[in-house]
């Protein structure tokens, strides 16, 4: 097949789930010739999304978090996505589609890709209201609302109890509707028929474990229990009740229904193509069915004789049709049917022959029953060859067994049982073969990873990532592919220490934690404790080591180490930024309180809370920008920054805000900078709660709070989110019932939403979980890491974060409230500290002979009536352009 | 806005003589007192007027004094006394304050252009002054060769 000179072909893929994303996506990186023009009809009206992570909608309410691939891919003049479309039938003759709407189509060649739809079992009552299923964004949204609806309910009732919820089915989507029931609040039991949870991943040992697991979470487990029907509450007609064959009944308020899937395979059966014997459209290995036209992809595909609920094999097949489409001769590789389950706390694998069913295979287990462990390898019969394994409690070796699956492990496979860091214990020394898969939803082999680094000069995991692709769609391979990106880095010599510099070799967050538990206030005390030695210039003039520095020493820093334990001492409260040997540590920026510009003078920002200011405050502020010549603008912070002022003006315009009651922004400052808000209910029509008052309090709280890099918050007085508090590090946002709070969004480079941390908190509670939340965050940040990559790479991540500052989970809290207490009772305003002291003051002057003497090269053209560094072409005089001065600027000959 | 700077008063035109120059001037020396070391904090510089040209000072922690051109290379602001003072290998450095370059102080040398190109004629280096402390008080080198 080659590309024909004219108009391209037409694939038709009826379904926009996630192996239509994957198929899309796929086909138009390889074709690049343009041979195909492709039209998806989704019957959601979305792009496709991540439907694995369905749960995580939960944390993340904004449904197009979940969204999948480059939104570009939508874009594409060859690609058309036709959204809220069902298509109702194929005429295979006159290769026709027609829609919902009755529109005729043509295609060149057709793929279903319909998925499946929740099965409803036949269980008496499955309809009633309250009854849900768990399979699309608009499910996990009504069952949310429904949850939410009734335990508003139970507020208002005389009796106090929770929502109480059942899931019938235990298998991976049961556990998964349990953990989401659990996330909002509801009480949930999990109905399994079989005789334990996850019975089509997990062996009974292991499910055993997990059900003690799930009941440690407070979810109860029924096993081997039939439901004989749901019965309706009497006053309400919702669902109340269950009752099961064995007698016994369960009172709810809410079921999700999670038995399982069945493929939409109505279309193809009414265009007469074969279907099996359970569902599904019958395709052979090329994923075609016997019309050569019509393909079949993903969860509606019956291949090999079953339909396969798992993305990785649906992927397998959108690149197998491509490739055919493309004139290759790809066939499916058969399936790869590992799963894992991730819910807080319950860790959960299994992949390969799980159940032994091989001939002759051996089975090898490692149980923990107090510790909630159990593990299994299966093996071939001479106990050398891996053919499957299940995970309970700990899956930390299935990362990098996986990939070993129908190959010969090397030494004892006991030893991969065994828990990290027990003596030969570990998985941790597998030496992976290139051609083993590490990322199967994209089909990424260690090889590939390898030399992302090695040929492609990636030098970290999220360079790999993007390089490879590995790790971009479940996530769950990542440890290894970041195991690996580790290993071969160092294998090529290049450092992956997260040392901050040739003095320290500590990260900033142990740099911060070694500096508190031994208790240092310099720099040179510190680096004399901590810093290397480093290693020596190879010919230094006259072979002799420089002045000052005799012998080895660790040198006296740099510009990367000293903000950082400038930044680590302002933290555990030493005073004034300019006090002592603190005031080198400092950036200019910091040194001087003020944001250097391009020409070598800086901007001011006094402090605006909240964004609300009086009228007074703006006739300072104008009349000092007036005064100084300076050029004044609005700021993305709700502030006005004025640019322009020379070093030695500094004190003498702080002088006259300090007067006038304002106080420094910290602009310049790796700390909190504002707290953005709507007007809130004071003023606004829609405002639910007192958004302005809120950013003031908590702007006046967090001021001058130094952290790894610069702090935003945001203060929405309703779900409107007028404040754009999502794009903050801290966002908070009001509800009827109190405050939601978001953590880890931020503008920049890499925008990204913030996350929901907790819901509906009060003023008091609202601010203790924000102390603990910065806090955590400045003694465990790394240098320059916004919260937005914090959020995701500390320890557990936002659900660890949640565990540490709601739970305690480590044992901190009272420690962090301490230390903002501290913080809270030791903020002094820096410029009027500053301005009482003549020795700080003493920095500020032009040149040590000269102090009141302006930087004579400074000149500046006007621009829309305000001022502006001139060009170099403008300095040289040409286009004829006048140069200005600030009005107090003294002319030097 | 009362006054006016004449448009040859370039950024590029006013501060540093190159290197050659100073070595020239070497031969006779016309030192400037400029200020006391008490004046200058320990790795923190100071901007300094000697003979026209501007020049940042730096005092290390064992109370020498270097000199380099107060112009950055790199932006053409007059900004260099302004940045970290510290150390690489062993060799004292500075690192400009606008975009980070790291420089030796006592030769000047462009130690680490982060990726930079420098914006000045003159390159990559910083011009150096020979100073000498005398009795608590800083001298600096006037150069009087022929500046460019």
């Amino acid at each position: 097949m080659t590309a024909s000179s004219s108009s391209p072909r037409h694939l038709v893929v009826v379904g926009g789930g996630m192996v239509a994303q994957r198929l899309v996506e796929a086909l138009r990186a390889r074709d690049t010739v343009g041979e195909w023009r492709v039209t998806v009809f989704a019957e959601e009206p979305r792009y496709p999304y991540d439907r694995v992570a369905l749960t995580s909608y939960f944390s993340a309410r904004d449904p197009e978090e979940l969204n999948l691939g480059d939104p570009a891919l939508w874009d594409d003049p060859l690609v058309r996505l036709v959204r809220d479309c069902r298509v109702d039938s194929i005429d295979r003759e006159a290769r026709q589609v027609t829609d919902r709407l009755g529109r005729v189509h043509d295609y060149d060649e057709l793929v279903l890709a319909t998925g499946s739809d929740a099965a409803r079992p036949p269980i008496p009552g499955n309809d009633l209201p309250g009854v849900f299923v768990y399979r699309t964004i608009d499910d996990v949204a009504a069952l949310r609302g429904w949850v939410e609806a009734k335990r508003a309910e139970r507020s208002g009732a005389s009796y106090d109890r929770p929502v109480r919820g059942a899931v019938i089915g235990g298998g991976l989507l049961g556990l998964e509707a349990a953990g989401a029931l659990e996330a909002l609040g509801a009480q949930a039991t999990v109905i399994q028929f079989g005789t334990h949870l996850m019975d089509a991943q997990v062996d009974l040992g292991g499910g055993q474990a997990l059900g003690r697991l799930i009941n440690d979470r407070g979810i109860a487990v029924r096993v081997s229990t039939a439901t004989q029907q749901m019965r309706p509450a009497r006053a309400t007609g919702h669902v109340g009740r269950l009752d099961f064959v064995d007698g016994g009944r369960l009172d709810v308020d809410v079921v999700v229904l999670a038995t399982g899937v069945r493929p939409r395979d109505e279309l193809a059966r009414d265009a007469g193509l074969p279907v099996g014997e359970r569902g599904g459209a019958v395709v052979d290995l090329s994923c075609r069915t016997p019309d050569p036209h019509v393909w079949a992809v993903g969860e509606v595909a019956c291949i090999e004789g079953r339909c396969l609920g798992l993305v990785a094999p649906g992927y397998a097949m959108a690149e197998v049709v491509v490739d055919r489409l493309l004139g290759g001769a790809a066939t499916f590789p058969g399936a790869d049917t590992a799963t894992r389950l991730k819910l807080r706390g319950v860790d959960v694998a299994s992949f390969g022959d799980a159940f032994a069913r091989t001939e002759g295979a051996m089975e090898l287990v490692w149980a923990d029953p107090v510790a909630g462990v159990y593990k299994k390898l299966v093996l071939s019969d001479d106990a050398r060859t891996l053919l499957g394994g299940v995970f309970v409690g700990d899956a930390s070796p299935y990362a990098a067994l996986r990939p070993m699956l129908g190959r010969e492990l090397p030494g004892d496979p006991g030893s991969f049982l065994l828990p990290e860091g027990a003596a030969g214990g570990g998985a941790a020394g597998l030496e992976l073969p290139d051609d083993a898969t590490v990322c199967s939803c994209n089909n990424v082999t260690a090889g590939t990873v390898r030399g992302a680094v090695t040929e492609h000069a990636c030098t970290d995991v999220a360079a790999v990532k993007a390089c490879t692709r590995a790790g971009t769609s479940c996530g769950s391979c990542l440890p290894l592919v970041k195991k690996l990106t580790t290993t071969e880095l160092e294998r090529a010599g290049i450092e992956v220490s997260n040392a901050l510099c040739e003095h320290f070799e500590l990260s900033r967050a142990q740099l911060f934690d070694a500096v508190r538990v031994a208790d240092l206030h310099t720099f040179s005390e510190i680096i004399a404790r901590f810093g290397r030695v480093p290693a020596p210039v190879a010919a230094m003039p006259d072979g002799v080591a420089p002045a000052g520095l005799p012998g080895a020493g660790p040198g006296r820093g740099c510009d990367i180490c000293k903000p950082v334990v400038a930044s680590v001492l302002a933290s555990l409260g030493n005073g004034h930024i300019l006090t002592g040997e603190q005031a080198a540590l400092q950036d200019t920026n910091d040194h001087v309180m003020a944001n250097m510009q391009k020409d070598g003078t800086y901007s001011v920002v006094p402090r605006i809370p909240g964004g609300e200011i009086t009228p007074e405050g703006l006739l300072v502020i104008g009349q000092v920008a007036k005064d100084f010549g300076l050029y004044t603008k609005i700021t993305g912070g709700q502030r006005i920054d004025m640019f322009g002022a020379r070093i030695e003006q500094l004190p003498l315009i702080w002088r006259r805000l300090v007067d006038a009651g304002m106080e420094s922004g910290q602009a310049y400052g790796k700390s909190l900078r504002t707290v953005k808000s709507c007007v809130g209910s004071t003023w606004c029509r829609f405002g639910v709660q007192d958004s302005v008052g809120m950013a003031v309090r908590l702007e006046l709280r967090y001021r001058g709070l130094r952290s790894p890099h610069k702090i935003k918050l945001g203060v929405s007085g309703c779900a409107r989110e007028c404040a754009e508090a999502r794009g903050k590090d801290v966002g908070v946002i009001a509800t009827d019932k109190g405050w939601n709070v978001y953590v880890g969004g931020n503008g920049g480079f890499t925008p990204r939403h913030a996350r929901l941390l907790a819901e509906d908190l009060d003023d008091e509670t609202l601010i203790r979980t924000i102390d603990r939340f910065l806090l955590y965050y400045v003694r465990t940040a790394d240098r320059l890491q916004r919260t937005s990559v914090w959020v995701d790479e500390v320890e557990g991540g936002l659900d660890g974060i949640r565990a540490v500052i709601l739970d305690d989970s480590l044992g901190i809290a009272a420690d962090l409230d301490a230390a903002m207490a501290l913080h809270v009772d030791a903020y002094e305003d820096e410029w009027r500290a500053v301005l009482e002291d003549p020795e700080k003051l003493r920095r500020f002057g032009s040149f040590v002979n000269a102090p009141t003497t302006a930087d004579p090269d400074l000149a500046y053209v006007a621009e829309r009536g305000q001022p502006r560094p001139a060009t170099t072409a403008e300095r040289a005089g040409a286009a004829g352009a006048v140069l200005i001065a600030g009005t107090t600027l003294e002319v030097r000959a | 806005m009362s006054a006016q700077i004449t448009g040859t008063t370039g950024t590029t035109g006013t501060t540093a003589a190159p290197g050659g120059a100073v070595e020239d001037a070497q031969a006779a020396p016309v030192w400037q007192t400029v200020c006391g070391v008490a004046d200058l904090a320990v790795e923190r510089g100071a901007a300094a007027l000697v003979g026209g040209n501007q020049v940042a000072l730096f005092r290390l922690t064992d109370d020498r004094v270097l000199a380099v051109q107060q112009l950055d290379p790199f932006s053409g602001a007059n900004v260099m006394s302004r940045g970290i003072v510290g150390t690489r290998r062993g060799v004292p450095t500075v690192a400009s304050p606008m975009y980070k370059q790291v420089f030796a102080l006592e030769t000047g040398e462009c130690l680490d252009p982060v990726g930079f190109l420098p914006v000045l004629a003159a390159g990559p280096d910083l011009a150096t002054w020979p100073v000498e402390v005398r009795d608590g008080v800083v001298h600096v080198a006037v150069p009087t060769g022929p500046t460019p």
